[in-house]
């Protein structure tokens, strides 16, 4: 699959933005009132922010921006529908909350209930932009059980990490933040491993005698068309095997970097500050891997043999 | 509503002909020609007289060869490839608009090209590579079914068929009622064993495809039983003849005769 750089934009910093969010609620929950006026409305912009310019982002691949409200009408059965719906239902509970917990209201009594909220909705978001490509079965890699979890701890572990940075900023640094945040590290290396080992093995079993069902002697001799087309341009995009390996060395040695910024957060904790934008960058290299990792079953038609 | 309407009772759609099929594009230029003056906004091309044009197409006819066993000469199968009307369409479900729609009277697939905000997701959804973005519309397009041919009463009633169909100097395409076990189309599919692509992703096409007939039967005679040369002055004075026409790759029709 084509890795588009404005889904690959959308899905990362809105997924950082929607983790540290989720944070940003819970904190509220189990802390009330924000210590500081400044750290928290600092922090709520940055995370809106990175939410937004995702969105923003997402609505540049499409053909028609202005028609882009149109795409909320469908949440009865589409999953791209629902994380529209979940995405600006988000906002309502987000800036409240963040009006709240930092004081520029003064309603105590409503931070739990919002930052709660706030959180929920923010994990039923990125679940909803987890299950838009895992119910996709045209594209085996992405038709996995463990996509949505990749989805949904990646925003935990990029959120975790620009929080912390932002926490650092302000003074605001504690050591569970930390632990949270190389938590998050280690279940997103663990679950990227198991995924990439679940892609390597599963059966490649859909064939061109099967899609065309002209049996097992069958191979492409013609083209229908002399340049490429969009079925091609958009679904063909794979990359070679011996690319795809480089890069999954590359994520891991970007996590180990990561993990060795959070190891010496314990002396300064002014590495996080190195943390947040390599794992950002690990988060690119690993969405860009998984569009272009994905083998859709349309190319059996024009000559692979197997996908 | 991008929901699924209940199964309709006709369900239209195509039955192709992969014996005849000759590979000639008339479907697909005729179908190119109807449907960009038709129903939704034009086919555009892009650069059409570049060196890397590229176009939308709602009908791309692939050539696929096929060798049945290690002993037989390898034979070419044209494969004319567009929308399959499926009943559980994959695009329409994940359409987040309401473009995308199957008709309920009808079973037909269509796309509203005023509301489809370009998402594309359709076209990662369909395992058929049925639908084609059109760069500069910014809108998904796909096949019809001629849904303004089929209906249009302007029209007299053998030209209300798709143009594809129309076209087709073979007659490779048929098009009917696939949901009426009754109708020519659903016989010719329990005739010649008619059958679904990839029916493991579970989008139940509506469309089928007749496969190519067995290479030998009780009317096309195998290479060795040809009739072979006796040796007789006749035969030798058609070898005589065929050597002298056909140059040095004549073969000899008698097997005695060798020289060519």
């Amino acid at each position: 699959m084509n890795p588009a750089y404005s889904v690959l934009l959308f899905t990362t910093a809105s997924g950082a933005g929607y983790g540290m969010l989720a944070l940003l609620g819970l904190t509220g929950f189990s802390h009330g009132p924000a210590s500081s006026m400044a750290f928290a409305l600092v922090s709520m912009v940055i995370a809106l922010g990175l939410i937004t310019v995702g969105l923003l982002s997402s609505t540049f691949h499409l053909g028609h921006p202005e028609r882009a409200w149109r795409a909320v009408s469908q949440w009865r059965s589409s999953w791209l529908s629902r994380e529209g719906v979940a995405a600006i239902i988000t906002y309502g509970p987000a800036l409240l909350f963040g009006a709240v917990w930092s004081g520029l209201i003064d309603a105590p009594q409503l931070i739990a209930p919002l930052g709660l909220f706030t959180a929920v909705m923010c994990a039923v978001t990125v679940f909803s932009t987890g299950k838009i490509y895992s119910t996709l079965n045209t594209i085996r890699a992405w038709n996995q059980p463990l996509t949505v979890p990749v989805y949904l701890s990646f925003a935990l572990a990029s959120g975790a990490a620009v929080l912390m940075a932002v926490a650092v900023i302000f003074g605001r640094f504690q050591t569970f933040q930390l632990a949270l945040g190389a938590s998050a590290l280690l279940l997103i290396a663990v679950l990227k491993f198991l995924y990439w080992k679940a892609i390597d093995n599963a059966p490649r079993d859909r064939t061109m005698a099967n899609a065309t069902g002209l049996g097992a002697g069958v191979r492409q001799w013609e083209l229908p068309h002399t340049a490429r087309n969009f079925i091609q341009k958009e679904m063909g995009f794979v990359v070679a095997r011996r690319h795809s390996e480089k890069l999954r060395a590359l994520f891991f040695i970007l996590l180990a970097i990561v993990a060795a910024a959070y190891g010496a957060c314990l002396i300064s904790p002014w590495f996080a500050l190195i943390a947040a934008p390599v794992l950002l960058f690990a988060a690119w290299v690993e969405r860009w891997l998984f569009f272009a990792e994905g083998e859709h079953v349309v190319t059996l038609f024009y000559g692979n043999q197997q996908a | 509503m991008t929901c699924l309407p209940a199964p309709s009772a006709k369900k239209l759609g195509l039955v192709i002909d992969l014996d005849t099929c000759v590979g000639c594009q008339a479907c697909a230029t005729s179908c190119k020609e109807w449907n960009t003056q038709g129903y939704s906004a034009p086919l555009t091309d892009a650069n059409p007289r570049s060196a890397d044009p590229l176009g939308t197409w709602l009908n791309r006819i692939h050539g696929y060869e096929v060798k049945e066993a290690d002993n037989e000469n390898s034979r070419i199968v044209n494969f004319p490839r567009s929308c399959l009307h499926c009943e559980t369409p994959a695009c329409v479900t994940v359409c987040p608009t309401g473009a995308s729609y199957k008709r309920a009277e009808d079973g037909i697939v269509l796309v509203n090209p005023d509301v489809c905000i370009g998402c594309k997701l359709c076209s990662w959804a369909c395992p058929y590579g049925a639908r084609e973005y059109d760069y500069s519309h910014g809108v998904m397009k796909k096949c019809t079914l001629c849904v303004d041919r089929i209906y249009n009463e302007n029209f007299v009633e053998e030209d209300r068929v798709p143009a594809c169909v129309k076209a087709c100097p073979t007659g490779a395409r048929h098009f009917g009622d696939l949901g009426d076990a009754n109708s020519k189309v659903s016989k010719l599919v329990a005739e010649r064993g008619g059958y679904d692509l990839l029916p493991e992703m579970g989008t139940k096409p509506v469309n089928k495809y007749l496969p190519p007939r067995a290479r030998r039967d009780a009317t096309t005679l195998p290479p060795e039983s040809l009739p072979k040369g006796d040796g007789s002055a006749i035969d030798r004075l058609f070898a005589w003849a065929d050597g002298l026409l056909g140059g040095k790759q004549a073969a000899p029709r008698s097997t005695k005769k060798t020289k060519g």
